[in-house]
């Protein structure tokens, strides 16, 4: 066991983690922000996605010691006082989910390819998404969700391509 | 030679009970007491529905197989409207992602004159809603929905009823929109609390209660997405394996070695050691908790046990497998129409082939996970299960206690296709629990979920069958081993048919998969009609419709062709179109696939997929829309690379990263052709959608290549041949 200073969404964290804890099981069961989803603990669906130092980043694979200093944004920081990040409301406007379980990593995954690449192509969407699985098969609305946010388009409701 | 029962399954296709859909019904089905449930509700409108319909009693249970009892005389929904003017509706249904949380809410706030923002859905908890066999077969929307539809038009009635003797007014001339009644002539309105007035008023709802048309819907029939979409994209959504109770513990269990697997030794003395740590023992069941997830999965670890297994056949034998091992005909599973003897003499052309489909997992991707809770003698389970009152059974009969005092909870959960209607996972928590007298976390992984849950069966379809030589199918004999028997019957018109289901013996646990076991029956039976077609040189659309006489799925099937032009397609070289078509639990489905194929490098690039769906009237397009493309592109994954392998027991590829899964990139742009009939009653969308799909491809990669595949998945590995 050793203690970590965490620093998620803006705040500071000591946390007392096992050596092999991952940083998805830190962020769920010790400091309870479950928005952040496991999938495979793998690297292979993405359900798990955070934003390491703006980086999109599978919180399975990392374990918690080696985070180190390096800022660390989850889902519940998308929102700012209140108000939508244009990418979830890309989604909702889009109706892009089903079961939802993947939209929290799917979301990250998106916000850190716009932060890096506000004008994305489709084909550096699909390069960037990639690693995300939706079982659900949403994924043709979740690129254009991605498209509108890019856009800065104005919602237009209902419905994928 | 005319056989008219079959005739009459031909023109009204039957929803087709399936043999996989792990439903064995409880021995004993105990009432809840609901009297101080309904106390708790204060003043409004109560609108209590009987079960009547033999529809509803086979739903729930009865009638069908392991059954054998009589369906409670229940209500199956209720709903109240209380005094602050919110709807809460009531139903056991559960919500796995094909959001009918919106499309039942869609037709309540129709039905009664209100925002949607005024209802609230209480979905799958089995003490507070009524009880429901489960959400699968596409049945929410055929069955739930017309319940809801006449609850909510029976409280828009006695609503109307108490402003008539109120006001005194001609009940005739009121109107009620937007949760208030106006007499116009006084432009008097009164809200729904001020016409109950602290009175809660029950009413039961008479089976003939005038329900608003389709043509006349302003809130249903139109697009909408989810309700609670803004939980989900904010995270604060929370499934099952989110949740977190005082004290509670984290649970893990130990897997055997290989399927069918007893341990012969078993060594817990270093699990024991570790501080906080349980050690749980009953039978063969072995499980340990922890304060931590980390602690139990070492504690798990830690434990050593000696497996006795058995020799089991392998997937690179399965087929062969199921063959033999084919029960011999016991004639109840045959359909018989006609004399293919006769049917073969007439035909000019005949043909024989065979189609193997091989298990496939559904790996959702929320893994089954449950909380359970023992306070007071009372079990409570949270879990994500499409058969909350099925679970709750399985809970009562594993720790021999009444019904009474076992509450399921399904929180709105990641997703299922058919994959989550058994209670392993509940059953494990509570056990965890009750030893540690915690409230106990389990949630599988990824390598457990694709393992210990079940799969599609695997099957082997023989098919022989004749033509003439103006195209008419003369004779079709249809033998299915394993894979099931939903879809097993054509649509199309043929004199001569034998058709059985064979069951046999499966070295895998087998279930229910999104449309069951129609996936496999269409895919042989479509690529068949295309052979066929090509043996008498005739254009497999026009095929079709020579031996079709069903406008429905004729409809669907010009529809995809007309929007590719399908008369005016030129031979690319490498390139080809594909057309299937199907029907399924009351919805019919074509495709048209175009591919491109290269012969050197064996890929298969799919470059359009145009769907056509028609199920009734639509309730919510846009929903509707989200169902089918997320059908056909789990579909894609199912018809091209998608194959559990196993050997002796175990699953050699239980992980993402070797059991391939449709992403990004595997999608082609997607033509969605909605065909709305306002005069058909609606149907479910969450299965059909996906049966016509693999045989377009098929046919698509035969048109391109020469190429004739009859196997799924397809190409594992391109193509080869
Ligand atoms: S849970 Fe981390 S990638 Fe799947
Ligand atoms: S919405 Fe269900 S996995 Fe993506």
């Amino acid at each position: 066991m050793k203690i970590v200073e965490l620093q998620v969404n803006g705040n500071k964290h000591r946390v007392e983690v096992d050596d092999e804890q991952s940083l998805l099981s830190v962020l769920r069961d010790d400091l309870d922000l479950t928005g952040t989803k496991y999938g495979c603990g793998e690297g292979q669906c993405g359900a798990c996605t955070v934003l390491l130092d703006g980086q999109p980043t599978r919180s399975c694979r990392m374990p918690a010691v080696n985070v180190g200093s390096k800022p660390i944004t989850t889902i519940e920081d998308l929102e700012q006082n209140g108000r939508l990040h244009p990418l979830q409301q890309a989604f909702l406007d889009h109706g892009a989910m089903q079961c939802g379980y993947c939209i929290s990593g799917m979301l990250m995954s998106g916000a850190g390819l716009l932060k890096k690449n506000p004008q994305p192509t489709e084909a550096e969407i699909l390069r960037a998404m990639e690693g995300n699985i939706c079982r659900c098969g949403t994924y043709p609305r979740i690129v254009a969700a991605i498209k509108q946010a890019a856009s800065g388009r104005v919602a237009q409701k209902g419905g994928g391509k | 030679m005319k056989n008219k029962p079959i005739d009459e399954i031909l023109l009204a296709p039957e929803i087709e009970p399936e043999r996989y859909e792990l439903l064995a019904g409880p021995a004993y089905h105990f009432q809840v007491a609901r009297r101080d449930f309904f106390k708790g509700l204060g003043g409004g409108v109560l609108i209590l529905f009987a079960v009547k319909e033999a529809r509803a009693q086979q739903e729930s249970g009865g009638g069908r197989r392991g059954g054998g009892r009589t369906a409670p005389q229940e209500i199956s929904a209720w709903l109240h409207i209380g005094e602050d003017g919110v709807t809460t509706v009531y139903t056991g249904k559960v919500e796995v992602g094909q959001d009918i949380r919106t499309s039942l809410a869609q037709v309540v706030a129709e039905e009664l004159r209100v925002s949607i923002t005024t209802i609230r859905m209480v979905m799958g908890d089995t003490d507070l809603t009524p009880y429901d066999a489960g959400t699968f077969g596409s049945l929410t929307t055929p069955t739930m929905s017309p319940r809801l539809r006449k609850a909510a038009a029976a409280a828009r009635e006695s609503l109307l009823d108490l402003a008539a003797e109120q006001t005194k007014a001609d009940r005739k001339s009121l109107l009620i929109a937007d949760g208030k009644v106006t007499n116009p002539a006084t432009k008097q309105s009164l809200t729904f609390s001020q016409l109950t007035k602290g009175q809660r008023l029950t009413r039961a709802i008479a089976d003939d209660i005038a329900l608003t048309p389709p043509d006349e819907w302003k809130i249903a029939g139109k697009p909408l997405t989810k309700l609670n979409g803004r939980d989900i994209v904010t995270g604060k959504h929370q499934y099952t394996s989110d949740l977190k109770l005082p004290g509670m513990l984290y649970g893990k269990v130990v897997r055997p070695a290989a399927f069918g697997a007893t341990p012969s030794a078993i060594d817990t003395k270093a699990a024991e050691k570790m501080t906080g740590v349980t050690v749980v023992r009953d039978g063969d069941f072995i499980g340990v908790t922890a304060p931590t997830p980390t602690l139990a999965k070492r504690a798990m670890e830690a434990i050593n046990v000696e497996w006795k297994t058995a020799q089991q056949p392998s997937s690179s034998e399965i087929f062969a497998h199921l063959k033999k091992t084919a029960a011999a005909s016991d004639g109840r599973s045959a359909t018989k129409r006609g004399s293919m003897t006769e049917g073969l003499a007439a035909a000019q052309q005949k043909l024989e082939q065979s189609y193997n489909i091989a298990y496939i997992a559904h790996a959702p991707l929320e893994p089954r996970a449950a909380v359970a809770e023992w306070k007071d003698g009372k079990l409570t389970v949270w879990t994500g299960t499409q058969r909350p009152f099925g679970v709750r059974s399985e809970l009562a009969s594993a720790f021999r206690i009444p019904e009474e005092k076992v509450r399921v909870i399904m929180p709105d959960t990641g997703s299922g296709y058919g994959g989550k209607h058994t209670g392993e996972t509940a059953i494990e928590a509570a056990r965890l629990a009750k030893a540690a007298g915690k409230p106990v976390k389990l949630v599988w992984t990824r390598e457990e979920e694709f393992t210990w849950a079940y799969f599609r069966p695997a099957g082997v379809i023989d098919i022989k069958s004749g033509v003439s030589s103006d195209g008419k199918i003369t004779a079709w004999a249809f033998h299915n081993y394993n894979s099931g028997s939903a879809g097993i019957r054509p649509v199309y018109d043929i004199p001569n048919q034998a058709i059985e289901f064979h069951s046999t013996d499966s070295p895998l646990r087998q279930g229910s998969y999104r449309a069951l076991a129609s996936t496999a029956n269409h895919f042989a039976r479509e690529v068949h009609l295309d052979e066929l077609a090509a043996s008498v040189k005739i254009d497999p659309l026009e095929f079709r419709l020579k031996n079709l006489k069903d406008q429905r799925l004729q409809a669907v099937l010009e529809a995809v062709t007309r929007r590719i032009e399908w008369e005016k397609r030129k031979p690319v070289a490498g390139r080809g179109f594909g057309i299937a078509g199907g029907f399924e639990k009351g919805g019919y489905v074509a495709n048209c696939v175009e591919v491109a194929v290269d012969r050197t490098s064996g890929k298969v690039t799919i470059l359009r997929i145009v769907t056509a769906f028609e199920c009734g009237a639509i309730i919510n397009p846009d929903g509707l829309k989200n169902q089918v493309e997320g059908s056909i592109i789990q579909g894609i994954g199912g018809a091209l690379f998608e194959a559990i392998e196993f050997e002796n027991g175990k699953i050699l590829n239980p992980r993402f990263s070797r059991y391939r899964v449709p992403r990004f990139s595997d999608v082609p742009p997607l033509e969605t052709i909605l065909l709305d009939r306002k005069d058909l009653p609606s149907a479910g969308s969450g299965e059909c959608p996906i049966v016509a799909l693999a045989p377009a491809i098929s046919n698509a990669i035969f048109a391109a290549s020469g190429v004739r595949l009859r196997s799924l998945p397809m190409i594992p590995n391109g193509l080869k041949a």
